[in-house]
This record gives C-alpha cells, structure tokens and sequence, in this order.
C-alpha cells in the first residue's frame, strides 16, 4: 500500500462527502450535518495530502516545506475563523466574493509552480500540460480580479454603477482571443513572457467584466464567481493530475452555475446579457413614464392599520440590509405575531446582493424561518393580505413588469404586492431603484409612503404599537 | 387664519358635512370651525361631540357668515343669500343640470366648489363624493329591497321545507352596482349583472355576481371613466335579455346613469308586468327620470300586478352617519390639496385640474363647465401590440437536441484525441457536473447564502494542490504554493466557520 494509493482512497471519500454535504444543505433541517460531512472531507482531503508530500525521504526542501506548511496553515486559519467570527450578516456578500478572490489567486500561484517546475512528463503530455497551465492561469486570474472588483463594489470602496468603456463587447471577445492565440504560442514555445502575458491578459478581463456589471446584478455576479472559482479548482486538478481536485472543483462551479441560472430567471434575463452590460444603461429611456402624486403616512397611522389587520406580509430588499433594519423588523413581525396578526415574509430571489442574502439577515434576527417564503410561495396570497410592509425594495416589487411590456424591466417575476388591500413603501426618497426604472407603486392608491431611514421609521411603528 | 361653517341641511337631508371627525382634520389644516346648532343631530353627531372635536357651536346666521361654508346640498335661493361676499361655497351642486343656481351663486359674488365635478383621475379618488355616495346607495338600494321583499334572501333548507334563495338583477356595474352586488351577494341571493362596459365582468364575478354579457358585434370603450349611450344593435339585445330576466328575478336593482343626459330606460311596463307579484325594483337613477317605466322620483310605487317600485333619490341620507363620514372625508381631502400650506388659508390654483374642474363659480364669475379632462380610467383596448414582451426564447425542442449533440461530439472530439489519462479526468468531471446540477437544484431557496459560502469552503481545496506543490525544490515555487496555501486554507476555515455560524441561526417558529 503506498502512499499515493492511500491518498487516492481519501479522495474519493472525500469527494463523497463533499457531494453529501451539498445535498445536505438543501434542507433547514439537515443543513448543519451538512456541513459536518464538509469539514470531515475537507479534513480527510488535506490529512491525506499532507501525509502523501512528507512520506517520502526527507531532504532540506521538505522540511522548509514542512515549516512552511505549518505557518501557512496555522495564520490562514486563525485569519480565516477570525473573519467568519466577526463579519456582519450584512457583510456577508463582501466576504463571499472576497473568498472567492483567495481561490483565484491560489489557482493562479499553483498554476505558476507548474510551469516553473514541470516534473518528468511523458512526451505527448508536455503541450498537454503547457494548455492546462494556461486554462488555469486564465481562469483563476479572472476569479481573482473579478471577486476583488466584485468585494470592492460591494463593501462600497468603489462606486456600484456600471463602467461602460467603448466597445466593451468586443475588448471582452479580444481578450478571449488574445488568450486562445497566447496559449497557442506557449504551448509551441513555452517562453516567461507569454506567462506573464497570459497572467496579465486574463486579470484585466476579470476586472473589466465584473467593473462593467452594476450593483443590483451583484446576487448574478458573486454566484457566477462562485462558479468560476469552482473551475479553477478543476483546471488546477487537470494540471496536477488530481482527480479530488476536478470533482471539487465541478462540483463548485456546477452549483454556481445553477445558482446563476436561477437568478438570471428571476430576473427575465438571460446569462449573457447580465455578463455583457446591465440595464441600467438603457433604461432612462423611458419618458411616458407613469407618474403621479404619491400619499404619505406616519408610523403611527401605519401602527394602527397593522394592529387591526389580519393578515401582513414584510418584502424586504437591499434598503433593509443598507439600513441594518432586520432587527427591528423582526421585532416587529415579532409583536404582531402576538397580536395575532398573521405575519409573513416574502423574498424576490434576487433581493439583496446575494442569494438568499435577506433569508440569512432574518434568520439573524431570528425569525422563523418558516414564515419566511419564496416569491412563488406568496405571490398568490397578496390579495387576501391587508397589509404589506415594503421595506428597501424598489424594481422587485414594481408593477411595470408585469403591466408595461415597453419597461426595461418587463417580464421580470416580481412580488405583486399591488394586489394587497395597502400597501406601505419604507423609502428614503422618492429616486428610482437599480434598474433607473420609475415604480409606478408609488403612485398607486392603495400605496402609502413612509419616508425616513428604514430602521428609525420601524423603530417608530414599534413606539407606537 | 379662515373660519369655516358647517351648515344644518334642511329638512328632507340627514346628512351633514362634518363629522365630529373630520373636524379634527380641519382643525389640523389650521382652520377655525363653527357648526351650526343642531347640524349633525339627524346623522346622530351632537353638538357636544363637535364641540369635544375642537369646533365651535353658533347659529344659523352666524355660521352662513363663515368665510368657508361646507354643505351637502345645492342652496336654495334663500341660503344663497345668507352667505356674505367672496366666501366660499362647498357642496353637491351638479351644476349641469342647475344653470340658474351657478346664476344665483355668481350674482352674490361668491366662489363655488362642486365636489361632483371632481374629475375621475387617480389622486382625485379621494375626493370623488359621487363614488363614495354611490357605493351607500348602492348598499341602501338592497336593504331598502330587502325590506319590501316578503322572502328571504338566502336559500336554506329548514324543518318546516326548503326555500329557494331570492334572484337579483343588478343593472348598470358601476360603483352603486357593485355596492348592491356585493351586499345581495353576501346575504344569500343569487345575483346578476348587466353592463355595456365589457371590462367589468372581472369585477362583478369577484364581488360574488353573475355577468350577463350583451353580445354584440360593439365594444364600449370610455375615455372618461363614465358609461356612455350605446348602439341600437346593443339596445335591442340588451332590451331582450331585461325581458327574459323579468321574469325569472324577484328583485331588480337599477343603477344606469349617463353624465349630463336622461337616464335610459332599461325596463319597459311590460318587462314589470311579467315580474311576479311581491317582486321589488328599486330605480336608483330616479331623480334622472328613471331605468324603469313607471317609477317615481322619491315615491314608493305598487303597480297593478303586485310590483314594488322603489324611486327613492334620498339612499345616502338614509345612512347618514356613514355618509356624513365618507362625504366629509371628501371635503377634508379638498380642502387639503386647497391648503398646501396648511396655515389655514384657502388658495385656488387654476392650473391644477382638480381645482380647476371643481371650481364652477369663482368670485361672482362662472366658471363652468371646466376644459375636458381625459382620463382612462380603465385603459383602453390597446394600439394593436405595442411591442411583443420581451420574454426569453423558448428554445425548441430541435435547437436543444442539436446543441446536446454538438456538445457531446465536441467532448467526444476531446477525449478520443486526448493521451491518457486526459480521458479519466474528462469522465470524473463531467460526472461531477452532472451530480453537481442535481445536488444544487433540490437546495432551498432560502439556504443559497449558506450553499455558498459552504461549496466556497470546498473550492479551497485547491489547497492540496499547493500543499503537493510546497516541498518543490525549487524555492520560488514554495514560496508560492506557501502563499497559495495561506489564502485557500483561510478560504477553507473561514468558509466552513461561517457556514456554521450562519445555520445555527436558521430557526424554525416552534424552536423560539
């Protein structure tokens, strides 16, 4: 039994328990085993690698190899369960590109080490290798820059509109042309420039691609990072020949990709024309638009008309994790409850900037999670519902999408919370959403705005119930 | 700072037009109010009630003095003259069929605000009086049947035999219509409606009615809001389906009125003549000359076969606490958009519509009837298609298959040229990738943040390509895969810690 057919026997249990782990977060109930199965793997995964480099003979390179496995390892870890600690739920998103960020970058360097040190390879596997060290370059570099730009517009350190360069388009499709013809060349003449350039090529691309992709497609773009991240594990397993690695690393970028899908769906939208500009562009366009005067309210008023409703759904957006509202609004929900008023939350799938970003702010603030339901779920209850509370949320609960076939946003599912007897819009002003689309909500006559920061006004609604 | 009276409606009228209530509201706009003795003690308001509002209680004279006098209907000639010069009249004028009185209003040199010429548009609904009055009307016209009527209204089946429920025919679904759909509805009665307007079928079928389409080759369309005259191909048919219903109904409600005409008569005195005997019809369009042959304006009639006809015009004030309450709310939203400054002071803008259109007599000048204002109230059929919405292409079922196959025969190309072991790899990752698809798509919706973070824990495993790579002798390859390690071994704590973090706060209600 050598080392390397023990190695080979973890991973494929690790891979299982990988697979049992994402199958095990498809539920509430089984999410926390889940991630057990997750760290057992991971556990298995590296204790096997690990034993697999240092069972050989030990020479001066192991043992500095050795050290420096330790000091890596130990910083990464404290480093990395020191952010988990401390991130805000509201944080969430950042952390998450920014992680992805730290697989590109990875994928990157071990991409580098292969074609620095290419080891013995048989003949007909050298252009082989010279392509896989370019593919996973390539990828892991347009992770990398893509997450940075991606943690950068989402923690606010750089604006979240679009960047529109001339011909962006074709500057994407050259870049991808530029990369096949480079990776052509090395694999002819494997030369130091031609790394760099690829290295280069391929970070620019990241960063332009997501630098042109605006704020509200953020739950698209860090799912789609995750996919890419996920292919840069599997490239790096093709070039070390690893097939844990290629497993993973599928098994990553599917879900990703999945995830996206979803995302581009609740949105109308195809994949393609979220990567390749958002719609923030074209929508000013639209000068018919329907306006009107809008009717206010105070939280007291709004306090009465929940306590004497039977039935109130919140519809949370991004404004409730800007606010850092979730906690008064589960309070709220909270009061109500013991009211006896039926209370429940309805969540667009794209709200917020990541998917599923406004379950984990209510489940923060503990809110049961089963009153906390998918669009599809709740969609058909609006009409039997007194009261909806839409708190942050703007082009996902706007009745242009369905109704206006000329806005920018038609065909978009949303949240049809029209259809409810009033409906109470928390709203710092009167500006339109991402989408640069006028929300003919506003205007409706069972509509009634609540102006002010949405964590004061809940606070207030609370006061005076 | 203006004072503004609240005037006690003469004998016939219950209504007033401030309720203890909506003094409140004026009182906020920073109004002073007098109520004249007495005014709201019909629609069970008493003074002491305005006076605990924040009004004041004067007489007759004085409160006729006010600089804004509100009321519920048109003045008489001898009101007229109690109001002084340049105050401010507020009240149900219909001034297109009262041209004398507008002559009478401008002659004393006040200024006149109909609240029925309140255009239909959306943020004038809540000034509308006449939707607000229609909706009790409407209401009233049912229990004033249902009084007549000598049956229940409900169908039931009891001890002493089975009663069959009564059967209604509501025409004209207007606001009043609806109202009297929705109250014959809930107390059990079979109810039908007719209606020239197409697009409210929706609404009577969702108050609990019966839509009675006239099908003829026509569509009405209204810019306005309002019904207007029909054809005589529709007519005809129509006419068909009221005789056809008269027989069968015990009860019709009729509530068909066109702005600035006559209403039309639906119900001829033959259609009442085949109606059985005890059978009621209450003609709400009375006061306009009536939908049915040999109705009254304000009388109740009983015709020789037995045959209620009820052509009360007074419905609202037979309520008239509810409709002092939804009539002075009405006021209380005029008078806010005419105090924007809420200092208590009255200005009329011209170039709002609103104002504009309700203002029929201003400063001893009659300013009606306003300019048209067009509104589609319910929006018109529309333009042929504006532009398809732009929902994703399907792709057919060929386009698909045809993609499939290209694929494979891409892979294919791959792997068959591919040295080994390209191959083995091509088959664990494309296996994976379907396993992925079908782990992921089974996932909740509302754990896609943990799903996440936890495959972004997992795609750290590209920590063991740089742990196999750390003992390289060469030693910039080890400071790199040293790096490599440091950052996805952060990934891999961090991502697992998070997760957990973020699970243990998904709580389910009956765990709190």
């Amino acid at each position: 039994m050598t080392a390397l057919a023990v190695a080979n026997a973890a991973y494929v249990a690790a891979a299982l328990l990988f697979i049992m782990s994402l199958a095990g977060l498809s539920k509430h109930e089984t999410g926390r085993t889940g991630i057990r199965y997750g760290i057992a793997g991971m556990t298995i995964a590296m204790s096997a690698t690990i034993w697999l480099t240092f069972s050989g003979e030990w020479n001066e390179s192991t043992s500095t190899g050795f050290v420096l496995l330790l000091v890596a390892l130990g910083a990464g870890a404290v480093f990395g369960l020191w952010r988990a600690k401390v991130v805000a739920m509201t944080g969430m998103p950042e952390l998450i590109a920014l992680f992805h960020s730290f697989v590109g970058l990875t994928a990157v360097l071990v991409g580098w080490n292969g074609a620095l040190h290419t080891g013995d390879l048989a003949p007909e596997l050298v252009g082989v290798h010279r392509a896989e060290v370019f593919i996973g370059i390539f990828i892991g570099a347009v992770t990398f820059t893509g997450s940075i730009v991606a943690y950068l517009k989402l923690s606010a350190k750089m604006s979240s509109k679009p960047l529109i360069l001339p011909g962006r388009n074709l500057l994407n499709l050259s870049a991808l042309i530029g990369f096949v013809a480079l990776t052509v060349a090395y694999v002819i003449t494997p030369e130091l420039g031609l790394l760099i350039a690829v290295t280069v090529l391929a970070l620019a691309l990241g960063w332009h691609l997501v630098a042109s992709i605006g704020g509200g497609d953020m739950p698209v773009v860090v799912s789609m990072l995750n996919s890419y991240s996920g292919w840069a594990a599997a490239a790096t397993g093709f070039l070390l020949s690893n097939d844990l690695l290629i497993v993973t690393g599928a098994l990553v970028g599917s879900s990703g990709a999945y995830l996206s899908y979803i995302m581009c769906r609740a949105m109308n939208r195809s994949f393609i024309s979220v990567i390749f500009g958002g719609y923030g562009i074209e929508a000013p366009s639209e000068s018919d638009e329907e306006t009107g005067e809008h009717t206010e309210i105070d939280a007291a008023q709004v306090a009465e008309m929940l306590s004497s409703a039977k039935s109130v759904v919140i519809t949370p957006g991004y404004g409730m994790a800007v606010a850092q509202a979730q906690y008064p609004v589960a309070e709220l929900a909270k009061r109500l409850k013991e009211k006896g008023v039926e209370v429940r939350f309805g969540i667009h799938p794209v709200a917020g900037r990541l998917p599923g970003h406004m379950n984990v702010l209510l489940a923060e603030a503990k809110v049961p999670y089963d009153i906390v339901l998918e669009m599809d779920e709740i969609n058909d209850d609006f009409p039997d519902t007194q009261v909806v509370l839409v708190i942050g949320a703007n082009d996902t609960v706007n009745p242009a999408a369905t109704e206006n076939p000329g806005s920018p946003i038609a065909g978009m599912p949303v949240l049809k919370v029209w259809e409810a007897e009033n409906v109470v819009v928390f709203k710092r002003s009167m500006a339109s959403g991402y989408a640069g689309v006028a929300n003919p909500l506003f205007f409706r006559q069972n509509s009634r705005m609540l102006f002010g920061d949405a964590k004061e006004r809940v606070g207030d609604i609370l006061k005076a119930l | 700072m203006s004072t503004i009276g609240v005037v006690l409606e003469p004998q016939a009228e219950s209504r007033v037009a401030a309720t203890p209530e909506t003094v409140k509201a004026i009182r906020k706009l920073g109004y002073q109010v007098l109520v004249e003795k007495g005014a709201g003690a019909k629609a069970a308001f008493p003074d002491s009630a305005y006076v605990a509002a924040g009004a004041k209680v004067g007489t007759m004279a004085a409160t006729w003095k006010a600089d804004i006098v509100l009321k519920v209907n048109a003045p008489t000639p001898t009101e007229i003259k109690r109001l002084k010069k340049g105050a401010i009249l507020v009240g149900i004028l219909s001034p297109a069929l009262n041209p004398n009185l507008l002559k009478a209003l401008a002659k004393q040199g006040v200024t006149a605000l109909a609240m029925d010429a309140v255009p239909r548009i959306s943020r004038a609904q809540s000034m509308d009086v006449l939707s607000s009055m229609a909706n009790i009307a409407g209401y009233r016209a049912v229990v004033e049947a249902a009084h007549e009527f000598g049956r229940f209204f409900t169908g039931q089946v009891t001890a002493a035999g089975k009663v069959a429920p009564a059967k209604v025919l509501v025409a004209g679904a207007g606001v009043a219509g609806l109202a009297a759909i929705g109250s014959a509805s809930s107390l059990g009665a079979i109810v039908r409606a007719t209606d020239p307007r197409p697009e409210v079928a929706d609404q009577v079928k969702s108050i609990g009615g019966e839509y009675l389409a006239v099908e003829v080759e026509e569509q009405m369309e209204s810019s306005d809001g309002y019904a207007k005259a029909t054809s005589k191909a529709y007519d005809k048919r129509a006419a068909e389906i009221y005789t056809e219903q008269a027989e069968d109904v015990d009860i019709i409600i009729t509530t068909a009125l066109i702005p600035g005409r006559p209403a039309p008569k639906l119900i001829t005195a033959k259609d009442v003549s085949k109606m059985k005997p005890g059978s009621v019809i209450v003609d709400m369009a009375a006061a306009q000359g009536g939908n049915v042959a040999g109705s009254v304006a304000g009388k109740r009639i009983v015709t020789k076969n037995g045959v209620i006809i009820l052509g009360y015009t007074d419905l609202p004030s037979r309520l008239p606490a509810q409709s002092s309450q939804l009539y002075g709310t009405n006021l209380v939203n005029l008078l806010k958009l005419l105090t924007p400054k809420k200092k208590g002071k009255l200005e009329l803008d011209f170039e709002d519509v609103v104002q504009r259109s309700v203002t029929v007599v201003k400063t001893g000048e009659i300013t009606w009837p306003p300019p048209p204002v067009q509104v589609s109230a319910a929006p018109a059929a529309k333009p042929a298609e504006p532009a398809e919405m732009p929902e994703k292409k399907k792709m057919s079922g060929r386009t698909k298959g045809g993609l499939i196959a290209a694929g494979l025969a891409a892979l294919f190309g791959v792997v068959s040229i591919a040295p080994p072991p390209l191959p083995q790899h091509f088959l664990v990752l494309t296996l994976s990738v379907v396993v992925g698809f079908y782990v992921i798509g089974k996932v909740h919706h509302a754990l896609h943040t943990p799903l996440m973070s936890v495959t972004n824990a997992i795609s750290g495993i590209v920590v063991v390509a740089a742990i196999l790579q750390v003992t390289d002798s060469i030693l910039l390859v080890q400071i790199l895969a040293f790096i490599g390690v440091l950052i996805a071994s952060i990934n891999v704590f961090g991502g697992f810690a998070v997760t957990r973090r973020m699970l243990k706060m998904f709580t389910k209600g009956d765990q709190l």
